[in-house]
């Protein structure tokens, strides 16, 4: 899923590049408000969990399969700067010991999956979630929304990328509906998977969800009046 | 649960380019895949050029050709991807003999083909060398020496770190759900691969808390010493 070296031309891949390095280097000084003193430790472990959670292929058909991005579901699960950080450095590592994904492709795979696919994906959770009752259930929900819109995009972003810096005389039109049909249904899998997992930690440890603060805060507020109602009772 | 020294695509040995300065070998790279993509399509010879330059550095460094060429397989994606552009890019057609008669492809098609396949292998080829040539905590420091900002480098140091600590806890995993007849990949378990996954966060959360209070507890206050 990565982009490789050459698939873009230089003035293009230097201006992604160039994107990037803006967005990481926002993320850097924004992540501290998320994390404070333990972004380092805390960010590194999430960086190798979303590795380890890449790793895992499933067949799309065709012989081809892919493999979860993990933007959405870091972004709510860590908030969105941190996250950004966490999927750039998991870019380049996997572009510095494991060829995947070229080195002047970097500024691309970051503006496509740790700036566009983490940011689309949160603000899809957060619109989603303000319209929904401010209770843990939706969290899953919610985030599972946000992971479905944000593959196509993520992949609309890509054609565009392509059309201006892209090496071949092809018919845009074609080419991006056919990249939204594929990743639609990549997001499909995305989304499901995505709004499992987070679902999953919704029950054991809601309190490691970032997206999920809100609606445990609300629920806090709820158990204070409870409380105090049934002392006035007794 | 030790994490084994190098990596993966890491190829040991003692040669002058496994010796070079992390920081040196990090800018040949980046200087080397700019000119492989910069350069035109069509200057056929400058790649030539670049292939028998990159052979150069791995016959010093000693790696064998075989293990760099297995490692390509990274690349199928795109191969597929540059074999299907000749068939459906616009522009006037060319025939290709074939033994079975004249194959009609764009010939536009046929180059841009030619220029993703080219570079984008150049590319994955020149990677594995760095990768089989550099020990991972040389990178770091190269990368600190690059002027990399220190929040990011100590992310990456912490991310190798407990790689494959958290890679092995999710094979663990996975082989718990095999051996109860779980197959991860079908869509109808992925409630069990979520809950999973689920797991893994929750390890690997706790165990970046742990690691951060053992830091704070030998004076960690933000910056790695150097």
């Amino acid at each position: 899923m990565h982009v490789p070296d050459g698939f873009l031309d230089a003035p293009t891949s230097i201006a992604t590049g160039v994107v990037a390095a803006a967005g990481v280097a926002v993320a850097l000084r924004k992540s501290r408000d998320e994390l404070d003193d333990r972004t380092a430790p805390l960010a590194g472990l999430v960086a190798a969990f979303v590795f380890a959670g890449q790793m895992i292929n499933f067949p799309v058909g065709a012989g081809t399969s892919g493999h979860l991005l993990g933007g959405a579901l870091a972004a709510v699960l860590v908030g969105p700067w941190t996250a950004t950080l966490c999927i750039s450095v998991v870019l380049l590592v996997q572009a510095l010991f494991f060829a995947d994904g070229g080195l002047t492709a970097l500024g691309t795979n970051i503006t496509l999956m740790g700036l566009v696919g983490v940011f689309v994906g949160y603000a899809v959770f957060l619109a989603v979630r303000a319209v929904l009752p401010r209770r843990l259930g939706v969290v899953p929900a919610a985030a599972a929304m946000g992971a479905l819109v944000s593959v196509p995009v993520a992949a609309a972003t890509f054609t565009g990328l392509f059309a201006v810096g892209g090496n071949a005389d092809l018919d845009m039109g074609e080419v991006l509906t056919a990249m939204l049909g594929w990743h639609t249904v990549i997001g499909i899998g995305e989304a499901v998977i995505t709004g499992l997992v987070v679902s999953a930690i919704c029950t054991s440890r809601p309190d490691l969800v970032h997206g999920a603060r809100r609606a445990l805060a609300a629920r806090a507020a709820d158990e204070r009046t409870d409380v105090t109602t049934s002392e006035v009772v007794a | 649960m030790g994490a084994g020294h190098g990596h993966r695509l890491h190829f040991h040995g003692h040669s002058p380019v496994h010796r070079a300065p992390a920081h040196l070998k990090i800018l040949g790279l980046l200087a080397f895949v700019l000119a492989v993509v910069a350069t035109p399509r069509e200057w056929f010879a400058a790649y030539a050029g670049y292939l028998a330059a990159l052979l150069v550095v791995v016959l010093v460094a000693r790696v064998p050709i075989p293990f760099l060429l297995r490692r390509l397989v990274i690349e199928v994606p795109f191969v597929v991807f540059a074999v299907l552009i000749p068939f459906i890019a616009q522009g006037p057609q060319v025939a290709v003999p074939l033994p079975w008669g004249d194959l009609m492809v764009s010939e536009s098609g046929l180059l841009a083909a030619w220029g993703i396949l080219v570079k984008g292998t150049l590319g994955v080829l020149a990677s594995l060398t760095l990768a089989a040539t550099t020990e991972p905590t040389d990178v770091l420091i190269g990368l600190q020496r690059l002027r990399m900002p220190d929040l990011i480098v100590q992310i990456m140091a912490f991310m190798i770190r407990y790689l494959d600590v958290v890679t092995a806890d999710l094979g663990r995993m996975l082989t718990a759900m095999r051996s109860r007849g779980v197959d991860p990949r079908a869509p109808r378990h992925w409630p069990a691969l979520a809950r999973t996954l689920g797991a893994l966060f929750v390890r690997s959360y706790e165990r970046g808390e742990r690691v951060h209070l053992a830091m704070l507890s030998r004076g960690y206050d933000g910056r790695l010493p150097r």
